[in-house]
């Protein structure tokens, strides 16, 4: 029998191997951000690919997202097959044109007739105190508008699996990587940001949930950040003896609708937590189809947990109070079981 | 040409202030760092952008303003708020994340406002260049004599809304003028390859307005082509872009491995170090040495004291983070 010990990577080194794999495999792949080249991504995620592919096909661009975004667009209708980083989503303002009025209509314009096969990834979420304009994760904003994939993976595992399956797709995916996630140094250190990736290249589908922890008691519904955050409230919650079901998205667009409602139909209790604003965002569209197809199997009222309708304050007081944390997800569903 | 000795001592003065700040901000954000940095601790927590070695850009130009123009800033502010006069203390608390702070405590090193001396900041490239004509566009409809300064780095040349603005401020003939400071990288990348053309003082062609390039860091330069720009504006006849070569000592943030510049960059810089030319001005003009240390005393206590309050003052109540959203109104949760 063959053992082989688990190969870990942390978050960055995961998609990055993904992305060379990528490129080894297809001419037509190729990276564009800002200090993508020598610095290897301000979150590590293009680390290694300049030595590894040099600057014809490594770019670091002007700060001009509007210009290599659309750019993007343009070499993706010609065949090629780009990977473009905005370098924190927040940045989406200043280029957003070129993503929801072209990345993500053209297919659709066009009668099905040009294809864009680009990734845009880039970097979301908070809790470093990084402020306003620099900790968002914008899940909805992008999930809202059609003709783009968006993708949220947790762990490095589904960071190198995903991505392989986001540059081969021929649609525009939006790749969003957690900041905190990525396993890099100058960051808080957390267990989750490390773990098992196998050296060849895999894909996992974009568009499947995974339950992450089976329960009975109640379904908590999460992504990134919060998905470990809920697995953190989970173990605590089993001590009380609730045995809580995590179901990790992975995936907002296309949403897997089963993988939630199933677990609902079986635990007939939901949280939903979400790292991005409360009105009109994930935990709204995920309590929506909970209600309209399986309002008979829900036992309690849904509960959402999301981010208060305020941009994030930098003091860290203040910041700790508006993004959910184990405890707020213990209490809530704690709260929930009594009702 | 010669800067009026009273100008040359106050630049003389906020420069020391500004270095000494900025100086003191690194030793300050590494508390709770060490031995292991990580960015979401500490003291101060959050990125952190410093401008020791580009206090030229800032000094020489507000050298020129009064409490009544504008000053836009983008994400490495310190150095135009000192300029402009931004309380300190408040300044500081702010970025201590406090309640005494100019935002509360929610806006952070990035986002500083103080409306007193019209002074804003922000974290997103180039957006302050707008902001900063929208000030020269309300001084212009209500007849005033005000003018405007957007500073940004050489990266920010290369954005949309830096073009965009230029071709409209040129057109509306707005009292503006846009400072950027050419301190040859946008974090990583180097200038030259990011930018196609040599320097960006060539650009203001593009608009069929005045461009100059200030070489080598020179405060006094920098002060002379400002009062051009300054005046012109003053007088209506529209605005100018000043491009200025200026040293960035410190990484792009702190806690930047600068893996993209050779070590020995820093140190070379810093031997032509635009304080102590001042110095040697300041000399020649017979001012005593007893004098210059007067200067550098009171410049350092008022950094200190500004730390200290900082220190000093409570964090805000986690409540708060509620308040804030609109003009005296709660958010619902
Ligand atoms: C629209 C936008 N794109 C990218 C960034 C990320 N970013 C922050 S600072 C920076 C480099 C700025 O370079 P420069 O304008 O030369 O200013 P410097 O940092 O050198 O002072 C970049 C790319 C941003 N804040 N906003
Ligand atoms: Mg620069």
């Amino acid at each position: 029998m063959e053992t082989t010990a688990e190969r870990m990577l942390t978050g960055n080194k995961a998609m990055a191997e993904a992305i060379a794999q990528e490129m080894e495999r297809d001419p037509n792949v190729f990276v564009m951000g800002e200090d993508v080249g020598k610095y290897g991504g301000i979150f590590g995620s293009t680390e290694g690919l300049l030595k590894k592919f040099g600057p014809s096909r490594v770019l670091d661009t002007p700060i001009s997202e509007t210009a290599f975004i659309g750019a993007a667009i343009g070499a993706a209708a010609e065949g090629m097959r780009p990977i473009a980083e905005l370098m924190f989503v927040d940045f989406f303002g200043v280029c957003m044109d070129q993503i929801y009025n072209h990345m993500a209509k053209i297919h659709y314009m066009s009668g099905g007739s040009v294809k864009i096969p680009m990734v845009l990834m880039t970097a979301v979420g908070g809790g470093y105190n990084d402020a306003a304009q620099h900790s968002q994760t914008l899940y909805a904003t992008f999930a809202h508008l059609p003709g783009m994939k968006v993708v949220a993976p947790s762990t490095p595992y589904d960071l190198k699996g995903m991505m392989i399956s986001a540059i081969r797709d021929d649609n525009p995916v939006v790749f969003m990587f957690h900041k905190s996630l990525q396993g890099l140094g100058w960051m808080d250190p957390i267990d989750a940001a490390i773990g098992p990736v196998p050296e060849a290249p895999y894909t996992v589908p974009l568009g499947k949930a995974k339950v992450v922890r089976p329960g009975k008691d109640v379904t908590i519904v999460a992504l990134q950040m919060m998905t470990h955050y809920a697995l953190e409230a989970a173990d605590r919650l089993a001590e009380q003896g609730i045995e809580a079901e995590v179901i990790d998205l992975r995936s907002l667009v296309p949403l897997d609708r089963e993988t939630i409602l199933q677990s609902v139909r079986k635990t007939h209790r939901l949280v939903v937590v979400d790292e991005d604003y409360r009105s009109y965002g994930v935990t709204a569209e995920v309590a929506a189809l909970a209600a309209e197809e399986a309002m008979y199997d829900l036992e309690a009222p849904i509960r959402r947990l999301a981010i208060p309708d305020v941009p994030i304050p930098y003091s860290r007081p203040l910041e700790q109070r508006i993004i959910p944390g184990p405890q707020s997800i213990f209490d809530t569903v704690v709260k929930l079981m009594e009702e | 040409m010669t800067v009026p000795l009273p100008k040359l001592k106050w630049m003389y003065e906020q420069m020391v202030k500004i270095r000494y700040y900025e100086e003191t901000m690194v030793a300050v954000y590494a508390e709770g760092k060490q031995p292991v940095f990580n960015i979401g601790a500490g003291t101060v927590p959050g990125e952190m952008h410093l401008a020791a070695g580009q206090e030229p850009a800032a000094v020489g130009i507000c050298a020129h303003l009064q409490k009544k123009d504008t000053v836009t800033a983008p994400h490495r502010p310190h150095h135009h708020a000192i300029a402009k006069g931004v309380d300190l203390k408040r300044m500081t608390a702010e970025i201590f994340g406090k309640k005494t702070g100019l935002g509360k405590g929610k806006g952070g090193h990035m986002h500083l406002f103080d409306p007193h001396v019209k002074f804003s900041c922000g974290g997103i490239i180039a957006a302050g260049i707008p902001h900063a004509a929208g000030a020269a566009l309300a001084a212009k409809m209500k007849g005033k004599d005000s003018v405007a300064v957007a500073f940004v780095g050489e990266g920010a040349a290369n954005a949309g809304a830096f073009h965009e603005t230029l071709n409209l401020a040129a057109l509306w003939k707005l009292p503006l003028i846009v400072v950027i400071e050419d301190n040859a990288y946008g974090i990583s990348v180097p200038k030259s390859e990011s930018t196609a053309v040599k320097t960006n003082d060539r650009r203001a062609a593009a608009y069929g307005i005045p461009g100059v390039y200030v070489e080598d860091n020179d405060p006094v330069e920098m002060y002379r082509v400002s009062e051009e720009a300054v005046d012109r504006a003053r007088r209506g006849e529209g605005p100018s872009i000043i491009e200025i070569e200026t040293y960035r000592y410190l990484g792009h943030f702190q806690g930047d491995p600068e893996i993209y510049r050779n070590p020995e960059e820093v140190p070379l810089l810093r031997k032509k170090d635009p304080i102590h030319r001042l110095i040697t001005l300041l000399e020649e003009q017979s001012v005593s040495s007893g004098e210059l240390e007067q200067m550098e005393i009171r410049a350092r206590q008022e950094v200190d004291e500004a730390y200290e309050f900082a220190r000093n003052s409570s964090y805000p109540d986690p409540a708060e983070a509620l308040e804030d959203v609109f003009h005296r109104a709660e958010v619902n949760v």
